[in-house]
């Protein structure tokens, strides 16, 4: 592939649900090797912006691009070239790690005996090797949160997404997490996208960063470009000049919130 | 073939590791067997029916077989509430992969159960007419349960709570099972029951299970199993379409 060619590319894209406009007219992109953070106060669109880059979403207008496939029009070439880590747990807690892998494994058309290999190296990498055949049910949020990054890895994929991927973790287990992050990224030259709400830590590790409210793109640049641009002395000083200070509802995001909307309607 | 294969090892994993499943389900149709096969048993012969422990055995199998593979779709609800479902959404996989590979393997869990309630009715004293006559119960349970438990995806992809999955068993699932022919014969029923089972793809299930089991059959064999491959085909493509449209 091309260096100069960005991995990740948004032209326009627009998302609507019903009459609540969700991402407006976003337009921006992620070069190789990449580590780009987005930002935004909850419900600003950063959610649903990752659901149409990982195909769970279509967009109402405008194109996504993921390692030169069209995101909508070659949805399973544009799927094997990413892995993800989501907001919530995703494994299968009545399987064993490596029963988990395994499944990925075939999922994503590797071969018994390319898959052994390389699942022990990202079981090591996370340090679940010897843990490999307990049942998940029985490890706790960080222990799936590793595995889960193992699993997003399994397939060498272009592109990384993370999703508040150090949610409610301890900072040792967040530091072990960007390690594995960076390394695999320096290693395989992989994209990394991640949402998150610690704004230190997208400072400490996103090469750049957008910052997304109310579904349209405010800012994009590295940390120390947006607080210049802002006359800020950091970030998070940046990043509340620019989205404002009251609070956002909470969980709630636009694309769940439409559809509890839709429920409520149908119930009436 | 490896993803459907996958998946269907996933759901015979999953069975044979919950012990507790395997008892409630076979606990059930050990109380129906037990309760309504002597209950009833005297009443029965003294009709001048004969046995109906013998006439009782084959629907309860059909039932075990059509409540198990039900319970498929909660599992398709939990995959959705404990996130796993997203994980295959994102996958360079066919949706409808996904959902056989799955069904196929609820479906297996589903007939494993209902040859358990053969075995234990064995051990109270059925006999089939004819040894053999395992092979064609197999196989008329199987495309039973492929059938329901296709159906059952469907419904577990657009359900959200287990309230909702207990509502459909509660109007749908139940009425299949009462209004077949399982606990009683077509032969003297009033007309409308008659005309409801007829419609009802339930009662070719059983009436085919009696058939290979104890040699009785209401509608024959041969039209038992075309309605029975025809329901496999709709439900199948019924399981496909909704399993497609599932929101993540």
């Amino acid at each position: 592939m091309n260096k100069a060619a960005p991995v990740i590319s948004l032209e326009h894209v627009t998302k609507q649900f019903g009459e609540l406009t969700a991402v407006n007219d976003v337009s921006f992109e992620v070069g190789k090797g990449e580590l780009f953070a987005l930002l935004g106060p909850n419900g600003a669109g950063k959610s649903t912006t990752i659901k149409m880059l990982t195909t769970l979403l279509r967009p109402t207008s405008g194109a996504l691009t993921l390692a030169g496939h069209n995101v909508t029009k070659s949805q399973d070439k544009a799927r094997k070239s990413f892995g993800i880590v989501f907001q919530d747990p995703s494994v299968d807690g009545e399987l064993t790690a490596y029963e988990n892998m395994e499944l990925h494994a075939v999922f994503y058309g590797l071969s018994r005996k390319a898959a052994r290999p390389r699942i022990e190296e990202l079981l090591t990498l996370v340090e679940l090797w010897n843990r490999r055949d307990t049942p998940v049910k029985n490890f706790s949020g960080g222990m799936k949160r590793r595995l889960e990054i193992a699993r997003g890895l399994l397939h060498h994929p272009h592109v990384l997404f993370l999703d508040e991927p150090t949610l409610g973790l301890d900072t040792q287990t967040r530091n072990l997490l960007w390690q594995y992050v960076q390394k695999m990224s320096d290693d395989e030259g992989m994209t990394v996208f991640f949402t998150t709400h610690y704004l230190e830590e997208a400072e400490a590790n996103a090469d750049r960063i957008g910052i997304i409210d109310h579904g349209s793109l405010v800012a994009l640049g590295t940390a120390k470009e947006l607080s210049k641009q802002t006359k800020t002395e950091n970030l998070e000083e940046a990043y509340l000049e620019l989205t404002g200070r009251t609070v956002r509802d909470e969980e709630v995001n636009g694309h769940e919130s439409w559809r509890a909307m839709q429920r409520s309607r149908r119930m009436r | 073939m490896r993803v459907m294969y996958i998946l269907w090892l996933r759901q015979v994993k999953r069975f044979f590791r919950a012990k507790s499943r395997m008892i409630g389900a076979v606990g059930q149709p050990l109380l129906f067997l037990l309760a309504l096969g002597y209950g009833l048993g005297s009443v029965y012969q003294r009709a001048g029916q004969g046995n109906y422990l013998e006439f009782l055995v084959p629907g309860i199998m059909a039932q075990t077989v059509l409540f198990s593979a039900m319970f498929y779709g909660a599992m398709i609800m939990f995959d959705k509430q404990f996130g796993f479902l997203k994980e295959t959404l994102v996958a360079p996989v066919s949706r409808t992969k996904i959902m056989l590979g799955g069904a196929l393997g609820g479906a297996t869990t589903a007939v494993i159960q209902g040859m358990l309630v053969f075995v234990i009715s064995l051990l109270i004293g059925f006999r089939p007419d004819h040894w053999l006559s395992v092979i064609p119960t197999v196989v008329i349970l199987s495309l039973l349960a492929v059938a329901i438990a296709c159906f059952s995806s469907g419904i577990g992809s657009f359900v959200e709570d287990m309230q909702g999955f207990q509502a459909i068993n509660q109007f749908l699932v139940f009425p299949l099972y009462f209004l077949s022919g399982a606990l009683y014969p077509l032969d003297h029923v009033p007309d409308w029951l008659r005309v409801v089972a007829e419609f009802n793809p339930m009662s070719y299930a059983v009436d085919a299970m009696r058939g290979a089991l104890i040699g009785q059959t209401h509608f024959g064999l041969a039209k038992d199993f075309v309605v029975l491959i025809a329901t496999v085909l709709v439900l199948m493509a019924f399981g496909a379409y909704r399993f497609r449209h599932i929101e993540a």
